[in-house]
């Protein structure tokens, strides 16, 4: 048998090594992504659009599809759930019917696989609608899907907010939509702009539902009702039909625009979060 | 001349008798202390004043509350009330903003004052709450750099901004230092000539020292009220006197 001491050491060894195991996986595949990606994410290839011939093919209509993506499914799907989750922390009685249905529906729609949602997309955005193939489509489709996970971080944002800010801000006289709108949404803005992070990670690492309810159409979208590319559906679609060698130097290419997107994003957030926290401090 | 007439109140939290056929005066414009051992009721019944137990579920109360006449639980008007009765609380609770947004907070929600006259009563509560000079020249500054003591009393400026009648304390020493809290008690000497204050302490030396009017309670029952003096030195009930002699409690 191994003493207290031995036991500590053997625990805390298998800690480290996880951690260790955790950390170097990450590295091996950024690491294998950018050494076959990095040296042809050229100027030319960030700037041009794709051509499916020739030696001058480039990402830049899928980088717009991409943000317009982003910037739709969130400018649909942030508002009402954050105001949904203001509902259910503040306004509702805890364990009420109400709150109980929408937790069950927010939980099945986390756990509904997201090639049900580009199925679902595509019959009734796409077709019903009339939508057609369109950002538009593929932005409903893709805020359905990110909801959930809006509500829910920023349900536990809000919850998080002391109920001492609350009491204090009553004590005051201060109204309950006053108090929620300027003290305790401000408090909980970090963990809210968390949870953006995260759906934007997830609008952009979306393929099946996108390519269902958006298409895959390589131009520039001129308006919401256009189809479009976005880089991680060219990426799947580069990747089954990976002929040449140009093919795959894009495909790794894409990929890392992709990881250095994310990188990007995160540490914006992250900075933007920093700041709010000033402003409001 | 009474500030508050407690009349009859009983107080259940679901199945809890939390309050028992509560009669009391408090008077306008002096310290009232609320004293007894934990969970006798005493938060319980400074909550009903400015209605915060509202904020509870499965309250029910009768009797009645009037204020300067008016039963506050017929009243509906729960925000004109808690502008007028001020709440500082157990553990200093500065919101995650600016010292001036803190003393701010409460006339900016009230929405009807510019900017300079705002600026003038903020500067008016920290002078008021024994404050300014200590945070004149950092007023945008977070309020969570500020001492425990500075914190209470940035809750305290924070309440008077309001320009209320009454300030209800629930505890508002207890987490602080024998400095910060005597500061604290000075500041109550100078507060009780423009306000009504209610103060529940778990301190019989504090209730000695600043309250003119002490009440005891025991068990969700009112059983003493009287003057401070009176109240330690001759108390008639036999609980009050185990109390204060520190039989129990």
């Amino acid at each position: 048998m191994l003493n207290r001491a031995q036991q500590d050491k053997v625990l805390l060894s298998a800690i480290w090594a996880s951690a260790t195991i955790t950390i170097l996986f990450l590295l091996w595949v950024i690491w294998h992504i950018l050494s076959n990606g990095l040296s042809h994410v050229t100027w030319e290839f960030i700037t041009t659009s794709y051509t499916r011939i020739g030696e001058s093919s480039g990402i830049w209509s899928m980088i717009i599809s991409t943000v317009y993506m982003v910037g739709l499914s969130l400018s649909i799907a942030a508002p009402i759930g954050i105001m949904t989750a203001i509902y259910l922390t503040e306004y509702s009685k805890p364990g009420s019917k109400v709150v109980k249905v929408i937790r069950f529906c927010t939980e099945s729609l986390a756990g509904i696989p997201s090639i049900v949602y580009g199925l679902f997309g595509m019959t009734f955005f796409v077709t019903t609608l009339g939508l057609g193939f369109s950002i538009l489509a593929g932005s409903l489709t893709l805020s359905m899907l990110i909801l959930p996970v809006i509500i829910r971080t920023t349900e536990e944002a809000l919850m998080a907010v002391p109920v001492s800010y609350r009491e204090g801000g009553y004590a005051l006289g201060a109204s309950k939509i006053y108090t929620i709108w300027r003290l305790i949404l401000p408090s909980a803005m970090p963990g809210i702009i968390t949870s953006v992070i995260l759906s934007i990670g997830r609008v952009i690492g979306e393929s099946a539902p996108v390519f269902l309810t958006a298409g895959m159409v390589t131009q520039i979208p001129q308006s919401v009702l256009d189809s479009g590319r976005t880089l991680t559906v060219h990426l799947y679609k580069l990747t089954q039909e990976l002929f040449s060698q140009s093919e795959w130097d894009q495909a790794y290419a894409t990929a890392t625009i992709l990881i250095v997107l994310v990188l990007v994003l995160n540490m914006a957030t992250k900075i933007v979060a920093a700041r709010y926290n000033k402003a409001s401090h | 001349m009474n500030k508050f007439n407690i009349n009859n109140l009983d107080l259940f939290y679901g199945e809890t008798h939390a309050l028992k056929n509560i009669s009391l005066n408090i008077p306008n414009r002096q310290v009232t202390a609320l004293i007894g051992p934990s969970g006798c009721g005493k938060s319980t019944l400074l909550r009903t004043l400015n209605r915060m137990n509202d904020l509870v579920e499965n309250v029910k109360i009768t009797g009645d509350v009037h204020f300067d006449g008016n039963d506050i639980y017929q009243d509906s008007d729960v925000t004109a009330l808690r502008m007028r009765v001020g709440m500082v609380f157990q553990k200093a609770n500065p919101f995650p903003m600016s010292i001036y947004e803190n003393v701010a907070f409460g006339l900016k929600a009230q929405g009807n004052k510019s900017k300079d006259e705002i600026d003038a009563i903020v500067e008016e509560s920290l002078r008021g709450a024994a404050l300014w000079d200590e945070v004149k020249d950092r007023l945008n500054s977070d309020a969570f750099g500020l001492s425990g003591g500075q914190q209470q009393r940035l809750c305290i400026a924070r309440a008077i901004s309001m320009e209320p009648e009454v300030i209800l304390m629930d505890e508002p020493t207890s987490a602080l230092d024998p400095i910060a809290t005597h500061k604290i008690e000075e500041l109550m000497d100078e507060l009780r000539k423009k306000f009504t204050i209610v103060i529940v302490t778990h301190s019989m030396n504090q209730a000695k020292r600043i309250a003119d009017k002490t009440a005891f309670f025991w068990m969700g029952e009112l059983v003493e009220h009287n003057d401070t003096a009176e109240l330690f030195n001759n108390p008639v009930d036999q609980r009050t006197q185990g109390y204060v002699s520190g039989e129990f409690g």
